[in-house]
């Protein structure tokens, strides 16, 4: 029998379960827990420097190492602070763990101070969400956060814990063992035979990989696949990477910003085996219009994703190394040559255009310039809006986890505390964030944490002065009435940089921008890159909302 | 970044059906079920929820109406961690049938 507090009890079970840093910042509600926390020698707190960006750290690192990872948060404002976070990374499936004080017990719901029901508000915003009334409790529910977060598709937990059951006093016989995930769903061989033969008897087929390849460690199983197979291959925005994007198979991303080539062989297919992705309106425009011509083959570990928004002529409810593996061997090895020479031949009558690549002033210029002079271990994180476009369909991707950016909710805000997640994570790896200058000002409080804990994070800021990606949708589609979209200031972010302690480098100014920029890029320890873009350079191709992937403009 | 809002499906005219679900008795289970139903636009037209066995789990019986997304609501109910089984009965079923008295 040990005699300790539910905080205590806490740090212990995250301890166990192999929890190494948690971002957060205290308040009156979670003082007991970051009094526990204070006594750890196994745990490492990082304070951010706004619980949006503690939350945005955990999700970094869960998404390097495919973990759930813990953020802290007071309650009230310090859990509503917390809330596009947590949304984010529903809409990803991330495995998170928020943990957030409450107000004790007895004061629930008499509006006491900093009470909100973070529990009821974050009901439609997480796989499951805990509000924990005795510290026995404890016992139980951090398991299961953990165990929940990580089983199938991962996703965010959060647990409320009232400030009394943090300091009740329990008597613990033993603690549980650390969650391990769920068993996974069993396998239905008759359909697994069925999309065998599908691919089999395909003329033209094509893979379209989404994240829960990512989530599920099959990205070179996926690859085989395509192989095997002769199946043209293309990755939603959260899938790229698990296929090299100069891999001959690859067609690069589908959707509103795919090629103009890859949205048509996705036109042509007479079967699509889509692999962990969920026919998103931004990947598949008009759902009814997605690939007209095609027999869908759906391999997906969440149930409810099968026949959602395309119904399957196979969908098979299963992990996707677990069917992948079992896939392989009865997928005959075939050179579809005719079938890849068409695509070829679209592909170099409408290919991906990156006008200015060659030049490093230019926002393609400046991306592939980047690129150059990383390797493939580096990670790339963006923000929200045109530049996350650019580096989508501009960086040559080549491994899983090697790329991160706010798919699901299109967060700004997202990409330096996410970039500094997975430094923390990875303290080995380059982490380079591509970011706007509207959405660095989202979070930009967090130069503070990265100078503190000295990061090897670049920031690269392509900075247009403006909302860019509103700027084009006004001036596209709401006849150029252009509104609330260009600022009229012009902040001098090189010096913010430098105000916050980071060093700052100003591409603009160097005669030799490729040099400067690899100097920087290579120098470990925190940097903010800022380079100017023309705001009237706009994403393309583009898929008006709502349209058919094959009614795309410009590009 | 356009948001696009799905209209919600005309409801009238679809038959009825009930479903009914075993869950966990705990507070909160009620409200993860109705979020559910109400973020799609299904209206609930009736409900009745009665704790089963040690008082450990409840029965919720739910009158919604059919219609060609019943069955992937059916799953995302089915996914949540206090839900332990989703059964469709047909309009028919006596449960609320023999609730009518209460409402006149
Ligand atoms: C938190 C948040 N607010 C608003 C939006 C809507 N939005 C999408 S892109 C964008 C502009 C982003 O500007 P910037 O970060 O400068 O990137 P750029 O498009 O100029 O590359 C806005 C306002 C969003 N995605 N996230």
């Amino acid at each position: 029998m040990e005699k300790m507090t539910g905080a205590q009890l806490i740090v212990r079970l995250l301890e166990r379960q192999g929890v190494r840093t948690i971002a957060g910042i205290p308040g009156g509600a979670i003082l007991p827990l970051y009094d526990a926390l204070s006594g750890s020698t196994i745990i490492r707190h990082v304070l951010a420097r706004h619980e949006q960006g503690a939350g945005f750290m955990a999700q970094g690192m869960a998404r390097v190492s495919g973990r759930p990872e813990v953020c802290f948060a007071s309650s009230g404002p310090g859990a509503t602070n917390l809330v596009t976070a947590i949304a984010d990374a529903r809409l990803d499936s991330i495995p998170l763990v928020a943990i957030t004080g409450q107000v004790p017990l007895s004061m629930i719901g008499t509006d006491a101070f900093q009470e909100v029901d973070i529990y009821g508000m974050t009901v439609p915003i997480t796989k499951h969400n805990f509000l924990v009334r005795s510290a026995q409790e404890l016992l139980e529910v951090i398991p299961a956060a953990f165990r929940i977060a990580m089983s199938g598709r991962p996703g965010p937990v959060l647990v409320d814990v009232p400030k009394d059951v943090q300091s009740q006093l329990i008597e613990v016989a033993e603690l549980p063992p650390p969650a391990e995930p769920e068993a996974l769903p069993p396998l239905d061989q008759g359909l697994l035979a069925q999309a065998a033969q599908m691919i089999n008897e395909a003329e033209q087929p094509v893979l379209y990989l989404g994240g829960g390849v990512v989530h599920s460690g099959a990205a070179a199983l996926a690859v085989t696949l395509a192989e095997q197979a002769s199946m043209p291959t293309t990755m939603t925005l959260m899938a790229l990477g698990t296929m090299p994007m100069d891999h001959p198979l690859s067609i690069g991303m589908l959707g509103m910003h795919g090629a103009r080539y890859t949205n048509f062989v996705l036109e042509e297919a007479d079967l699509v085996v889509c692999v962990g992705a969920r026919f998103d309106d931004r990947a598949v425009g008009k759902a009814a219009q997605f690939c007209p011509k095609a027999k869908i083959v759906h391999i997906d570990v969440d149930r409810s994703e099968l026949h959602k928004v395309k119904n399957a002529h196979v969908a098979i409810h299963a992990d996707v190394t677990v069917a992948l593996e079992a896939l392989l061997p009865q997928v005959k090895v075939t050179l579809r040559k005719r079938w890849l020479s068409h695509v070829d031949s679209l592909k170099s009558r409408f290919p991906l255009q990156l006008p200015g690549q060659d030049d490093p002033r230019t926002h393609y210029g400046l991306i592939h310039a980047v690129a150059a002079a990383l390797d493939d271990e580096a990670v790339v994180t963006t923000d929200v809006g045109q530049h996350q476009m650019w580096v989508a369909q501009a960086y040559p991707f080549r491994r899983a986890r090697q790329w991160f950016t706010s798919g699901g909710l299109g967060t700004m805000g997202f990409g330096m505390p996410a970039a500094m997640g997975a430094a923390m994570a990875e303290p080995d790896r380059t982490v380079v964030c591509f970011s706007g200058d509207g959405s660095l000002m989202m979070n930009i409080q967090e130069l503070a944490t990265l100078a503190e804990e000295g990061l090897n994070v670049k920031i690269v800021l392509m900075n247009n002065n403006s909302l860019g990606l509103v700027y084009q949708q006004q001036n596209l589609f709401y006849g150029k009435r252009v509104f609330a979209s260009k600022y009229r200031g012009a902040p001098d972010f090189v010096r913010i940089a430098e105000g916050f302690g980071i060093k700052a480098l100003d591409l603009d100014g160097e005669s030799d921008p490729r040099a400067a920029l690899a100097q920087a890029l290579n120098t470990p320890g925190p940097c903010l890159i800022h380079a100017s873009i023309d705001r009237e350079q706009f994403v393309y191709p583009m898929v008006p909302p709502g349209a058919a992937n094959t009614e795309m403009i410009g590009g | 970044m356009i948001e696009q809002v799905a209209d919600p499906l005309p409801q009238q005219g679809y038959a009825k059906v009930v479903l009914e679900l075993e869950v966990n008795n705990h507070p909160g289970v009620m409200s993860h079920i109705c979020n559910l139903f109400a973020r799609r636009a299904f209206n609930v037209e009736g409900i009745l929820c009665m704790p089963v066995a040690d008082g450990r789990r409840s029965r919720i019986w739910l009158l919604v109406f059919e219609d060609q997304r019943l069955e992937q609501m059916m799953r995302q109910v089915e996914k949540l961690e206090d839900v332990l089984a989703v059964r469709p009965h047909g309009a028919g079923h006596e449960v609320f049938e023999r609730l009518e008295d209460f409402f006149h």
